[in-house]
Protein backbone atom coordinates (compact mmCIF):
# COMPACT_ATOMS: atom_id res chain seq x y z
CA UNK A 1 0.00 0.00 0.00
CA UNK A 2 1.58 3.27 -1.09
CA UNK A 3 1.11 6.36 1.06
CA UNK A 4 1.28 10.02 0.12
CA UNK A 5 4.55 10.25 2.05
CA UNK A 6 5.99 7.36 0.01
CA UNK A 7 5.19 9.12 -3.25
CA UNK A 8 6.66 12.37 -1.90
CA UNK A 9 9.88 10.55 -1.06
CA UNK A 10 10.01 8.90 -4.48
CA UNK A 11 9.54 12.28 -6.14
CA UNK A 12 12.41 13.71 -4.11
CA UNK A 13 14.61 10.77 -5.10
CA UNK A 14 13.65 11.26 -8.76
CA UNK A 15 14.37 15.01 -8.56
CA UNK A 16 10.79 16.02 -9.25
CA UNK A 17 8.07 17.96 -7.48
CA UNK A 18 4.54 16.56 -7.28
CA UNK A 19 1.71 18.92 -6.34
CA UNK A 20 -0.79 18.02 -3.59
CA UNK A 21 -3.63 17.20 -5.97
CA UNK A 22 -1.40 14.98 -8.05
CA UNK A 23 0.05 13.31 -4.96
CA UNK A 24 -3.32 11.87 -4.01
CA UNK A 25 -3.99 10.77 -7.60
CA UNK A 26 -0.57 9.14 -8.08
CA UNK A 27 -0.87 7.39 -4.71
CA UNK A 28 -4.19 5.74 -5.52
CA UNK A 29 -3.03 4.82 -9.03
CA UNK A 30 0.13 3.31 -7.54
CA UNK A 31 -1.98 1.03 -5.39
CA UNK A 32 -3.82 -0.29 -8.45
CA UNK A 33 -0.61 -0.71 -10.48
CA UNK A 34 1.30 -2.35 -7.62
CA UNK A 35 -1.63 -4.70 -6.94
CA UNK A 36 -1.46 -5.72 -10.59
CA UNK A 37 2.31 -6.25 -10.74
CA UNK A 38 2.08 -7.97 -7.33
CA UNK A 39 0.74 -11.04 -9.16
CA UNK A 40 4.41 -11.85 -9.78
CA UNK A 41 4.42 -13.04 -6.17
CA UNK A 42 2.37 -16.08 -7.24
CA UNK A 43 5.07 -17.24 -9.64
CA UNK A 44 6.97 -20.35 -8.65
CA UNK A 45 10.51 -19.67 -9.69
CA UNK A 46 12.81 -22.55 -10.54
CA UNK A 47 16.19 -22.42 -8.81
CA UNK A 48 18.16 -22.40 -12.04
CA UNK A 49 17.17 -19.50 -14.24
CA UNK A 50 20.18 -19.71 -16.52
CA UNK A 51 18.21 -21.51 -19.26
CA UNK A 52 16.10 -18.47 -20.03
CA UNK A 53 18.81 -15.84 -19.76
CA UNK A 54 20.18 -14.47 -23.02
CA UNK A 55 23.62 -15.92 -23.81
CA UNK A 56 26.47 -13.75 -22.62
CA UNK A 57 28.97 -12.88 -25.33
CA UNK A 58 32.00 -10.66 -25.62
CA UNK A 59 31.11 -7.27 -27.06
CA UNK A 60 34.56 -5.69 -26.61
CA UNK A 61 36.08 -4.14 -29.69
CA UNK A 62 39.26 -2.33 -30.61
CA UNK A 63 39.15 1.43 -30.20
CA UNK A 64 38.49 3.09 -33.52
CA UNK A 65 39.85 6.43 -34.69
CA UNK A 66 38.14 9.19 -32.73
CA UNK A 67 36.55 12.06 -34.64
CA UNK A 68 38.55 15.26 -34.99
CA UNK A 69 38.53 17.38 -31.83
CA UNK A 70 36.02 20.21 -31.95
CA UNK A 71 33.78 18.66 -34.60
CA UNK A 72 30.74 18.67 -32.34
CA UNK A 73 31.74 21.34 -29.84
CA UNK A 74 29.64 24.19 -31.16
CA UNK A 75 26.59 22.01 -31.81
CA UNK A 76 26.74 20.64 -28.27
CA UNK A 77 27.49 23.98 -26.64
CA UNK A 78 24.55 25.59 -28.43
CA UNK A 79 22.24 23.43 -26.34
CA UNK A 80 23.77 24.32 -22.95
CA UNK A 81 21.46 26.03 -20.49
CA UNK A 82 24.29 28.53 -19.90
CA UNK A 83 27.75 28.70 -21.39
CA UNK A 84 31.03 30.51 -20.98
CA UNK A 85 32.86 30.20 -24.25
CA UNK A 86 32.82 26.51 -24.96
CA UNK A 87 32.32 25.58 -21.32
CA UNK A 88 29.06 24.55 -19.70
CA UNK A 89 28.39 26.95 -16.86
CA UNK A 90 26.71 25.63 -13.71
CA UNK A 91 26.10 26.91 -10.21
CA UNK A 92 28.92 26.71 -7.75
CA UNK A 93 28.10 23.96 -5.29
CA UNK A 94 31.06 23.97 -2.89
CA UNK A 95 32.40 26.97 -1.04
CA UNK A 96 34.73 27.19 1.93
CA UNK A 97 32.70 27.05 5.10
CA UNK A 98 29.39 27.01 3.33
CA UNK A 99 26.94 24.19 2.84
CA UNK A 100 25.40 23.10 -0.43
CA UNK A 101 22.01 24.62 0.30
CA UNK A 102 23.45 28.06 0.93
CA UNK A 103 25.42 28.22 -2.31
CA UNK A 104 25.30 31.65 -3.92
CA UNK A 105 22.67 32.48 -6.47
CA UNK A 106 23.69 31.76 -9.96
CA UNK A 107 24.35 34.60 -12.38
CA UNK A 108 23.69 33.77 -15.98
CA UNK A 109 26.62 34.66 -18.21
CA UNK A 110 24.82 34.57 -21.51
CA UNK B 1 -11.91 17.54 -77.91
CA UNK B 2 -10.80 17.98 -74.35
CA UNK B 3 -7.32 17.24 -73.15
CA UNK B 4 -6.87 13.64 -72.01
CA UNK B 5 -5.89 13.17 -68.41
CA UNK B 6 -2.68 11.20 -68.02
CA UNK B 7 -3.95 9.67 -64.83
CA UNK B 8 -6.60 6.98 -65.13
CA UNK B 9 -9.45 7.28 -62.64
CA UNK B 10 -8.68 3.95 -60.97
CA UNK B 11 -4.98 4.65 -60.81
CA UNK B 12 -3.44 5.12 -57.39
CA UNK B 13 -2.28 8.58 -56.48
CA UNK B 14 1.49 8.81 -56.09
CA UNK B 15 1.36 9.18 -52.32
CA UNK B 16 -0.88 6.11 -52.07
CA UNK B 17 1.74 3.81 -53.55
CA UNK B 18 3.77 1.26 -51.63
CA UNK B 19 7.58 1.38 -51.59
CA UNK B 20 7.64 -1.38 -54.20
CA UNK B 21 5.18 0.42 -56.49
CA UNK B 22 6.86 3.80 -56.12
CA UNK B 23 10.34 2.34 -56.73
CA UNK B 24 9.10 0.63 -59.89
CA UNK B 25 7.37 3.82 -61.13
CA UNK B 26 10.50 5.90 -60.51
CA UNK B 27 12.66 3.44 -62.43
CA UNK B 28 10.17 3.31 -65.30
CA UNK B 29 10.38 7.15 -65.45
CA UNK B 30 6.63 7.36 -64.96
CA UNK B 31 7.21 9.98 -62.30
CA UNK B 32 10.15 11.90 -60.93
CA UNK B 33 11.39 11.88 -57.34
CA UNK B 34 10.18 15.49 -57.12
CA UNK B 35 6.66 14.42 -58.23
CA UNK B 36 6.54 11.79 -55.50
CA UNK B 37 7.82 14.20 -52.85
CA UNK B 38 5.32 16.88 -53.94
CA UNK B 39 2.40 14.42 -53.86
CA UNK B 40 3.24 13.45 -50.26
CA UNK B 41 3.71 17.07 -49.18
CA UNK B 42 0.41 18.06 -50.80
CA UNK B 43 -1.39 15.26 -48.94
CA UNK B 44 0.29 16.33 -45.70
CA UNK B 45 -0.81 19.95 -46.13
CA UNK B 46 -4.36 18.81 -46.85
CA UNK B 47 -4.75 16.29 -44.04
CA UNK B 48 -2.18 16.84 -41.32
CA UNK B 49 -3.98 19.83 -39.76
CA UNK B 50 -6.85 17.42 -39.03
CA UNK B 51 -4.85 14.31 -38.06
CA UNK B 52 -1.80 15.83 -36.30
CA UNK B 53 0.33 12.92 -37.49
CA UNK B 54 3.39 15.12 -38.05
CA UNK B 55 4.83 17.49 -35.46
CA UNK B 56 7.03 19.10 -38.08
CA UNK B 57 7.13 18.96 -41.86
CA UNK B 58 10.65 19.37 -43.19
CA UNK B 59 11.35 21.74 -46.08
CA UNK B 60 12.31 19.91 -49.25
CA UNK B 61 15.98 18.97 -49.25
CA UNK B 62 16.49 19.88 -52.90
CA UNK B 63 20.02 18.50 -52.96
CA UNK B 64 18.81 15.11 -51.64
CA UNK B 65 15.90 15.04 -54.11
CA UNK B 66 18.26 15.83 -57.01
CA UNK B 67 20.84 13.27 -55.82
CA UNK B 68 18.17 10.54 -55.57
CA UNK B 69 16.89 11.34 -59.07
CA UNK B 70 20.41 11.29 -60.47
CA UNK B 71 21.10 7.95 -58.83
CA UNK B 72 17.95 6.39 -60.29
CA UNK B 73 18.82 7.85 -63.69
CA UNK B 74 22.36 6.52 -63.66
CA UNK B 75 22.05 3.30 -61.65
CA UNK B 76 18.56 2.27 -62.83
CA UNK B 77 17.60 -1.12 -61.38
CA UNK B 78 20.77 -1.19 -59.28
CA UNK B 79 19.69 1.85 -57.26
CA UNK B 80 18.43 0.93 -53.77
CA UNK B 81 14.65 0.43 -53.65
CA UNK B 82 14.37 3.21 -51.07
CA UNK B 83 16.14 5.74 -53.30
CA UNK B 84 13.86 8.77 -53.67
CA UNK B 85 11.17 7.33 -51.37
CA UNK B 86 9.70 9.88 -48.89
CA UNK B 87 9.48 8.50 -45.35
CA UNK B 88 8.13 9.71 -42.01
CA UNK B 89 10.36 9.41 -38.95
CA UNK B 90 9.19 9.10 -35.35
CA UNK B 91 10.14 12.08 -33.21
CA UNK B 92 12.48 10.04 -30.98
CA UNK B 93 14.90 9.14 -33.80
CA UNK B 94 17.72 11.63 -34.34
CA UNK B 95 18.25 13.39 -37.66
CA UNK B 96 21.25 15.72 -37.52
CA UNK B 97 20.26 19.37 -37.34
CA UNK B 98 16.56 18.62 -36.82
CA UNK B 99 14.61 18.85 -33.59
CA UNK B 100 14.00 15.49 -31.90
CA UNK B 101 11.59 16.16 -29.04
CA UNK B 102 10.20 12.69 -28.24
CA UNK B 103 6.92 14.69 -28.09
CA UNK B 104 8.05 16.17 -24.77
CA UNK B 105 8.30 19.75 -23.52
CA UNK B 106 11.61 18.59 -22.05
CA UNK B 107 13.17 18.30 -25.52
CA UNK B 108 10.93 20.75 -27.39
CA UNK B 109 13.96 22.69 -28.61
CA UNK B 110 16.55 19.91 -28.63
CA UNK B 111 18.33 19.75 -31.97
CA UNK B 112 20.03 16.47 -32.83
CA UNK B 113 23.81 16.78 -33.09
CA UNK B 114 24.22 13.56 -35.06
CA UNK B 115 22.28 11.07 -37.19
CA UNK B 116 20.84 7.93 -35.64
CA UNK B 117 22.46 4.90 -37.28
CA UNK B 118 19.14 4.01 -38.94
CA UNK B 119 18.90 7.54 -40.38
CA UNK B 120 22.48 7.36 -41.63
CA UNK B 121 21.69 4.06 -43.33
CA UNK B 122 18.50 5.43 -44.89
CA UNK B 123 20.36 8.51 -46.15
CA UNK B 124 22.87 6.18 -47.79
CA UNK B 125 20.03 4.49 -49.71
CA UNK B 126 18.80 7.88 -50.96
CA UNK B 127 15.57 7.84 -48.93
CA UNK B 128 14.00 11.23 -48.15
CA UNK B 129 12.51 12.47 -44.87
CA UNK B 130 9.16 14.24 -44.90
CA UNK B 131 9.03 15.16 -41.24
CA UNK B 132 8.94 13.94 -37.67
CA UNK B 133 5.84 12.22 -36.38
CA UNK B 134 3.84 12.55 -33.19
CA UNK B 135 4.05 9.99 -30.41
CA UNK B 136 3.30 9.45 -26.74
CA UNK B 137 5.85 11.41 -24.73
CA UNK B 138 9.15 9.46 -24.60
CA UNK B 139 7.22 6.57 -26.23
CA UNK B 140 5.16 5.96 -23.10
CA UNK B 141 1.60 5.19 -24.06
CA UNK B 142 -0.68 3.31 -26.40
CA UNK B 143 -2.78 6.11 -27.92
CA UNK B 144 -0.62 9.26 -28.54
CA UNK B 145 -2.86 10.97 -25.96
CA UNK B 146 0.29 11.45 -23.87
CA UNK B 147 2.01 13.66 -26.47
CA UNK B 148 2.86 17.13 -25.16
CA UNK B 149 1.80 18.50 -28.55
CA UNK B 150 -1.74 17.18 -28.95
CA UNK B 151 -3.13 13.80 -29.84
CA UNK B 152 -3.01 12.15 -33.27
CA UNK B 153 -6.31 11.02 -34.84
CA UNK B 154 -6.96 7.63 -36.42
CA UNK B 155 -7.59 8.16 -40.17
CA UNK B 156 -10.16 5.31 -40.16
CA UNK B 157 -12.28 7.10 -37.54
CA UNK B 158 -11.12 10.42 -36.19
CA UNK B 159 -13.00 9.95 -32.92
CA UNK B 160 -10.62 7.10 -32.14
CA UNK B 161 -6.95 6.73 -31.24
CA UNK B 162 -4.39 5.58 -33.80
CA UNK B 163 -2.65 3.55 -31.10
CA UNK B 164 0.75 4.36 -29.73
CA UNK B 165 3.32 5.20 -29.03
CA UNK B 166 4.20 5.36 -32.77
CA UNK B 167 0.69 6.68 -33.52
CA UNK B 168 1.90 9.60 -35.64
CA UNK B 169 3.94 7.32 -37.90
CA UNK B 170 0.98 4.93 -38.20
CA UNK B 171 -1.55 7.67 -39.01
CA UNK B 172 0.86 9.25 -41.52
CA UNK B 173 1.23 6.00 -43.50
CA UNK B 174 -2.41 4.92 -43.15
CA UNK B 175 -3.61 8.31 -44.46
CA UNK B 176 -1.00 8.21 -47.27
CA UNK B 177 0.94 11.18 -45.88
CA UNK B 178 4.11 9.08 -46.31
CA UNK B 179 5.02 6.00 -48.32
CA UNK B 180 6.27 4.29 -45.15
CA UNK B 181 7.58 5.23 -41.71
CA UNK B 182 9.91 4.30 -38.88
CA UNK B 183 8.65 3.79 -35.37
CA UNK B 184 10.10 2.36 -32.18
CA UNK B 185 8.72 -0.50 -30.11
CA UNK B 186 9.36 -1.02 -26.39
CA UNK B 187 6.21 -2.98 -25.52
CA UNK B 188 4.15 -2.91 -28.71
CA UNK B 189 4.58 0.69 -29.89
CA UNK B 190 4.97 -0.28 -33.56
CA UNK B 191 2.68 -3.32 -33.71
CA UNK B 192 -0.32 -1.98 -31.79
CA UNK B 193 -0.67 1.25 -33.86
CA UNK B 194 -0.06 -0.78 -37.03
CA UNK B 195 -2.95 -3.07 -36.06
CA UNK B 196 -5.27 -0.18 -35.22
CA UNK B 197 -4.59 1.66 -38.49
CA UNK B 198 -4.50 -1.30 -40.90
CA UNK B 199 -0.74 -1.43 -41.45
CA UNK B 200 2.09 -3.90 -41.20
CA UNK B 201 4.36 -3.26 -38.20
CA UNK B 202 7.57 -5.11 -37.40
CA UNK B 203 9.47 -5.22 -34.10
CA UNK B 204 12.82 -6.74 -35.08
CA UNK B 205 14.89 -9.13 -32.95
CA UNK B 206 16.52 -7.23 -30.07
CA UNK B 207 19.92 -6.22 -31.43
CA UNK B 208 18.99 -6.57 -35.11
CA UNK B 209 18.70 -2.80 -35.53
CA UNK B 210 21.02 -0.27 -33.91
CA UNK B 211 19.57 1.89 -31.14
CA UNK B 212 22.28 4.53 -31.57
CA UNK B 213 20.41 7.81 -31.94
CA UNK B 214 17.12 6.50 -30.58
CA UNK B 215 16.04 8.46 -27.51
CA UNK B 216 16.13 5.67 -24.94
CA UNK B 217 13.07 4.49 -23.05
CA UNK B 218 13.70 0.90 -21.90
CA UNK B 219 17.15 -0.01 -23.18
CA UNK B 220 16.74 -3.79 -22.87
CA UNK B 221 13.41 -3.65 -24.74
CA UNK B 222 13.62 -0.85 -27.37
CA UNK B 223 13.91 -1.60 -31.08
CA UNK B 224 13.37 0.60 -34.15
CA UNK B 225 11.25 -0.90 -36.92
CA UNK B 226 9.08 -0.21 -39.97
CA UNK B 227 5.40 0.72 -40.32
CA UNK B 228 4.37 0.00 -43.89
CA UNK B 229 1.45 -0.72 -46.19
CA UNK B 230 2.65 -4.23 -47.09
CA UNK B 231 4.82 -7.03 -45.72
CA UNK B 232 7.18 -6.67 -48.70
CA UNK B 233 7.67 -2.99 -47.81
CA UNK B 234 8.40 -3.89 -44.18
CA UNK B 235 11.11 -6.23 -45.43
CA UNK B 236 12.65 -3.55 -47.67
CA UNK B 237 12.81 -1.03 -44.84
CA UNK B 238 14.02 -3.60 -42.31
CA UNK B 239 16.81 -4.77 -44.62
CA UNK B 240 17.92 -1.15 -45.06
CA UNK B 241 18.18 -0.32 -41.36
CA UNK B 242 19.39 -3.57 -39.80
CA UNK B 243 22.97 -4.64 -39.08
CA UNK B 244 25.67 -4.70 -36.45
CA UNK B 245 26.82 -1.26 -35.37
CA UNK B 246 29.94 -0.26 -33.44
CA UNK B 247 27.88 2.51 -31.83
CA UNK B 248 25.50 0.01 -30.19
CA UNK B 249 27.21 -2.94 -28.53
CA UNK B 250 23.87 -4.74 -28.13
CA UNK B 251 23.58 -5.16 -31.91
CA UNK B 252 24.14 -8.74 -33.03
CA UNK B 253 25.93 -10.32 -35.99
CA UNK B 254 24.07 -12.37 -38.61
CA UNK B 255 23.70 -16.02 -37.70
CA UNK B 256 24.15 -15.54 -33.93
CA UNK B 257 21.02 -17.64 -33.44
CA UNK B 258 20.45 -20.79 -35.44
CA UNK B 259 17.11 -20.10 -37.05
CA UNK B 260 15.47 -22.36 -39.61
CA UNK B 261 14.68 -20.97 -43.06
CA UNK B 262 10.97 -20.45 -43.77
CA UNK B 263 9.28 -23.42 -45.40
CA UNK B 264 6.16 -23.32 -47.58
CA UNK B 265 3.82 -24.64 -44.93
CA UNK B 266 4.40 -23.36 -41.43
CA UNK B 267 3.50 -24.76 -38.03
CA UNK B 268 1.54 -22.04 -36.24
CA UNK B 269 1.43 -22.23 -32.45
CA UNK B 270 -1.80 -21.01 -30.84
CA UNK B 271 -1.68 -20.43 -27.05
CA UNK B 272 -5.39 -21.16 -26.51
CA UNK B 273 -5.28 -20.64 -22.73
CA UNK B 274 -4.31 -17.00 -23.24
CA UNK B 275 -7.17 -16.39 -25.64
CA UNK B 276 -9.96 -17.57 -23.35
CA UNK B 277 -11.03 -14.21 -22.01
CA UNK B 278 -10.72 -10.47 -22.44
CA UNK B 279 -10.75 -10.44 -26.23
CA UNK B 280 -13.46 -8.49 -28.06
CA UNK B 281 -15.91 -10.94 -29.65
CA UNK B 282 -15.54 -9.52 -33.18
CA UNK B 283 -11.74 -9.51 -32.94
CA UNK B 284 -11.82 -13.13 -31.77
CA UNK B 285 -14.11 -14.08 -34.65
CA UNK B 286 -11.87 -12.37 -37.22
CA UNK B 287 -8.85 -14.10 -35.70
CA UNK B 288 -10.50 -17.55 -35.81
CA UNK B 289 -11.58 -17.03 -39.42
CA UNK B 290 -8.02 -16.10 -40.36
CA UNK B 291 -6.61 -19.18 -38.61
CA UNK B 292 -9.13 -21.36 -40.44
CA UNK B 293 -8.05 -19.85 -43.76
CA UNK B 294 -4.37 -20.31 -42.96
CA UNK B 295 -5.07 -23.94 -42.19
CA UNK B 296 -6.90 -24.35 -45.50
CA UNK B 297 -3.89 -22.80 -47.21
CA UNK B 298 -1.79 -25.71 -45.94
CA UNK B 299 -0.36 -24.37 -42.67
CA UNK B 300 -0.73 -26.40 -39.48
CA UNK B 301 -2.23 -25.14 -36.22
CA UNK B 302 -0.62 -26.47 -33.05
CA UNK B 303 -1.94 -25.96 -29.51
CA UNK B 304 0.81 -24.66 -27.26
CA UNK B 305 1.07 -23.52 -23.67
CA UNK B 306 2.85 -20.41 -22.50
CA UNK B 307 1.72 -20.21 -18.86
CA UNK B 308 4.09 -17.42 -17.82
CA UNK B 309 2.67 -15.16 -20.55
CA UNK B 310 -0.18 -14.43 -18.16
CA UNK B 311 2.38 -12.62 -15.98
CA UNK B 312 4.29 -10.97 -18.83
CA UNK B 313 2.58 -7.58 -18.57
CA UNK B 314 3.19 -7.48 -14.82
CA UNK B 315 6.88 -8.22 -15.37
CA UNK B 316 7.00 -5.60 -18.12
CA UNK B 317 5.48 -2.95 -15.87
CA UNK B 318 8.31 -3.50 -13.40
CA UNK B 319 11.26 -3.76 -15.81
CA UNK B 320 10.18 -0.98 -18.17
CA UNK B 321 9.62 1.77 -15.54
CA UNK B 322 12.88 0.74 -13.85
CA UNK B 323 14.73 1.36 -17.11
CA UNK B 324 12.71 4.52 -17.80
CA UNK B 325 13.61 6.07 -14.44
CA UNK B 326 17.26 5.26 -15.09
CA UNK B 327 17.34 6.51 -18.69
CA UNK B 328 15.43 9.70 -18.00
CA UNK B 329 17.66 10.60 -15.04
CA UNK B 330 20.02 12.17 -17.59
CA UNK B 331 17.44 14.83 -18.43
CA UNK B 332 18.08 17.65 -15.99
CA UNK B 333 18.04 20.70 -18.24
CA UNK B 334 21.70 21.51 -17.68
CA UNK B 335 23.40 20.28 -20.86
CA UNK B 336 20.34 20.31 -23.10
CA UNK B 337 16.58 20.30 -22.85
CA UNK B 338 14.11 22.37 -20.86
CA UNK B 339 15.84 24.49 -18.22
CA UNK B 340 14.18 26.30 -15.36
CA UNK B 341 16.35 28.21 -12.91
CA UNK B 342 16.00 27.85 -9.15
CA UNK B 343 17.98 29.02 -6.12
CA UNK B 344 20.27 26.03 -5.94
CA UNK B 345 21.60 23.47 -8.41
CA UNK B 346 19.16 20.95 -6.94
CA UNK B 347 16.32 23.41 -7.58
CA UNK B 348 17.52 23.72 -11.18
CA UNK B 349 17.15 19.96 -11.60
CA UNK B 350 13.81 19.75 -9.83
CA UNK B 351 12.28 22.73 -11.63
CA UNK B 352 13.50 21.60 -15.06
CA UNK B 353 12.28 18.02 -14.62
CA UNK B 354 8.95 18.98 -13.03
CA UNK B 355 8.13 21.45 -15.83
CA UNK B 356 9.63 19.37 -18.63
CA UNK B 357 7.98 15.99 -18.06
CA UNK B 358 4.30 15.25 -18.65
CA UNK B 359 2.08 13.30 -16.30
CA UNK B 360 2.58 9.77 -17.67
CA UNK B 361 6.35 10.23 -17.83
CA UNK B 362 6.45 11.36 -14.21
CA UNK B 363 4.20 8.45 -13.20
CA UNK B 364 6.55 5.92 -14.75
CA UNK B 365 9.68 7.58 -13.36
CA UNK B 366 8.13 7.38 -9.88
CA UNK B 367 7.11 3.76 -10.41
CA UNK B 368 10.60 2.90 -11.62
CA UNK B 369 12.17 4.67 -8.66
CA UNK B 370 9.91 2.63 -6.38
CA UNK B 371 10.63 -0.82 -7.85
CA UNK B 372 14.36 -0.15 -7.75
CA UNK B 373 14.42 1.18 -4.21
CA UNK B 374 16.10 -0.97 -1.58
CA UNK B 375 13.52 -3.01 0.27
CA UNK B 376 11.43 -3.50 -2.84
CA UNK B 377 13.98 -4.52 -5.46
CA UNK B 378 13.74 -8.23 -4.51
CA UNK B 379 9.96 -8.25 -4.43
CA UNK B 380 9.55 -6.53 -7.76
CA UNK B 381 12.56 -6.07 -10.04
CA UNK B 382 14.38 -9.36 -9.36
CA UNK B 383 11.11 -11.31 -9.53
CA UNK B 384 10.21 -9.65 -12.84
CA UNK B 385 13.65 -10.36 -14.23
CA UNK B 386 13.23 -14.03 -13.27
CA UNK B 387 9.76 -14.12 -14.88
CA UNK B 388 11.36 -12.75 -18.02
CA UNK B 389 13.86 -15.61 -18.09
CA UNK B 390 11.13 -18.22 -17.59
CA UNK B 391 9.05 -16.63 -20.34
CA UNK B 392 11.96 -16.75 -22.75
CA UNK B 393 12.55 -20.42 -21.91
CA UNK B 394 8.86 -21.23 -22.53
CA UNK B 395 9.01 -19.53 -25.92
CA UNK B 396 12.28 -21.29 -26.80
CA UNK B 397 10.72 -24.64 -25.86
CA UNK B 398 7.60 -23.93 -27.93
CA UNK B 399 9.73 -23.09 -30.95
CA UNK B 400 11.00 -26.66 -30.99
CA UNK B 401 7.43 -27.63 -31.98
CA UNK B 402 6.25 -24.63 -34.04
CA UNK B 403 7.67 -22.04 -36.46
CA UNK B 404 5.62 -19.07 -35.29
CA UNK B 405 3.32 -18.24 -32.39
CA UNK B 406 0.16 -16.26 -33.03
CA UNK B 407 -2.55 -14.26 -31.25
CA UNK B 408 -4.49 -11.10 -32.09
CA UNK B 409 -2.25 -7.99 -31.83
CA UNK B 410 -4.79 -6.21 -29.62
CA UNK B 411 -7.77 -7.16 -27.48
CA UNK B 412 -10.07 -4.79 -29.37
CA UNK B 413 -10.15 -2.38 -32.31
CA UNK B 414 -9.12 1.29 -31.88
CA UNK B 415 -10.77 2.81 -28.81
CA UNK B 416 -12.25 6.28 -28.44
CA UNK B 417 -10.25 9.18 -27.05
CA UNK B 418 -10.48 9.30 -23.28
CA UNK B 419 -11.82 5.74 -22.99
CA UNK B 420 -8.74 4.51 -21.12
CA UNK B 421 -8.50 7.23 -18.53
CA UNK B 422 -6.92 5.19 -15.76
CA UNK B 423 -3.31 4.13 -16.36
CA UNK B 424 -3.82 0.41 -15.76
CA UNK B 425 -6.49 0.03 -18.45
CA UNK B 426 -4.16 1.76 -20.92
CA UNK B 427 -1.30 -0.55 -19.88
CA UNK B 428 -3.49 -3.59 -20.65
CA UNK B 429 -3.45 -2.55 -24.33
CA UNK B 430 0.04 -4.07 -24.52
CA UNK B 431 -0.87 -7.41 -22.92
CA UNK B 432 -0.07 -9.50 -26.01
CA UNK B 433 2.73 -7.46 -27.55
CA UNK B 434 5.07 -7.08 -24.55
CA UNK B 435 6.21 -10.71 -24.60
CA UNK B 436 8.25 -10.17 -27.77
CA UNK B 437 10.09 -7.27 -26.10
CA UNK B 438 10.72 -9.25 -22.92
CA UNK B 439 12.06 -12.26 -24.85
CA UNK B 440 13.85 -10.16 -27.49
CA UNK B 441 12.17 -12.14 -30.25
CA UNK B 442 11.00 -10.57 -33.53
CA UNK B 443 7.26 -10.03 -34.02
CA UNK B 444 5.00 -8.66 -36.71
CA UNK B 445 1.43 -7.38 -36.89
CA UNK B 446 -0.38 -7.84 -40.20
CA UNK B 447 -3.93 -6.64 -41.00
CA UNK B 448 -6.39 -9.55 -40.65
CA UNK B 449 -9.65 -7.77 -41.48
CA UNK B 450 -12.05 -5.17 -40.18
CA UNK B 451 -14.65 -5.01 -37.45
CA UNK B 452 -17.58 -2.59 -37.55
CA UNK B 453 -18.04 0.05 -34.87
CA UNK B 454 -20.52 2.96 -35.16
CA UNK B 455 -20.95 2.16 -38.85
CA UNK B 456 -17.22 2.40 -39.55
CA UNK B 457 -14.82 -0.34 -40.57
CA UNK B 458 -11.95 -0.52 -38.10
CA UNK B 459 -8.88 -2.60 -38.95
CA UNK B 460 -7.52 -5.25 -36.59
CA UNK B 461 -4.25 -7.14 -36.74
CA UNK B 462 -2.92 -10.66 -36.34
CA UNK B 463 0.37 -11.01 -34.48
CA UNK B 464 3.16 -13.50 -35.06
CA UNK B 465 6.30 -14.07 -33.02
CA UNK B 466 9.29 -16.01 -34.40
CA UNK B 467 12.52 -17.23 -32.76
CA UNK B 468 15.45 -14.77 -32.52
CA UNK B 469 16.62 -13.64 -35.97
CA UNK B 470 13.58 -15.34 -37.54
CA UNK B 471 12.37 -12.22 -39.40
CA UNK B 472 12.25 -14.15 -42.69
CA UNK B 473 9.71 -16.53 -41.18
CA UNK B 474 7.60 -13.53 -40.15
CA UNK B 475 7.73 -12.11 -43.67
CA UNK B 476 6.68 -15.53 -45.03
CA UNK B 477 3.67 -15.93 -42.73
CA UNK B 478 2.83 -12.22 -43.20
CA UNK B 479 2.77 -12.68 -46.96
CA UNK B 480 0.57 -15.76 -46.50
CA UNK B 481 -1.93 -13.66 -44.51
CA UNK B 482 -1.88 -10.93 -47.18
CA UNK B 483 -2.70 -13.49 -49.88
CA UNK B 484 -5.87 -14.61 -48.09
Amino acid sequence: MATIDDVKKLAALARMRVGDAELAKFTSEFDAILAYVGQLEQLNLPKDLKAGKPPVRNVMREDGEPHKGGTYTEKLAEQFSAREGNALSVKQIIQHGKAFASAPRYEKTK
Amino acid sequence: MGKLSLQLPDMKKLNEMTIEEAARALRAREYSVQDLWDACIKAIHENNPKLNAYLEIFPADTAAVAAAQKRIDTEGEKAPLLCGIPLAIKDNILIEGKIASAASKMLENYRATYDATVVKKLKETGALFLGRTNMDEFAMGSSTEHSAFGKTLNPHDTTRVPGGSSGGSAAAVAAHLAIAALGSDTGGSIRQPAALTGLVGLKPTYGAVSRSGLIAMGSSLDQIGPLTKTVADARILYEAIRGKDVLDSTTIPDGLYKTAKPVKHLRIGVPKDLLKEGIDEDVRKTFDVMLEKLMKAGHTLVDIELPTSAHALAAYYVIMPAEVSTNLARLDGIRYGHFSRGDTLLDDYINSRTEGFGEETRRRILLGTFVLSSGYIDAYYRKADAARAILRKEYDDSFTKVDVITFPTTLSPAFKFGDKGDPLSMYLEDIFTVTANLTGMPAISVPMGNVKRDGKDLPVGIHFTAPHQGEEILFAIGAAVEKI
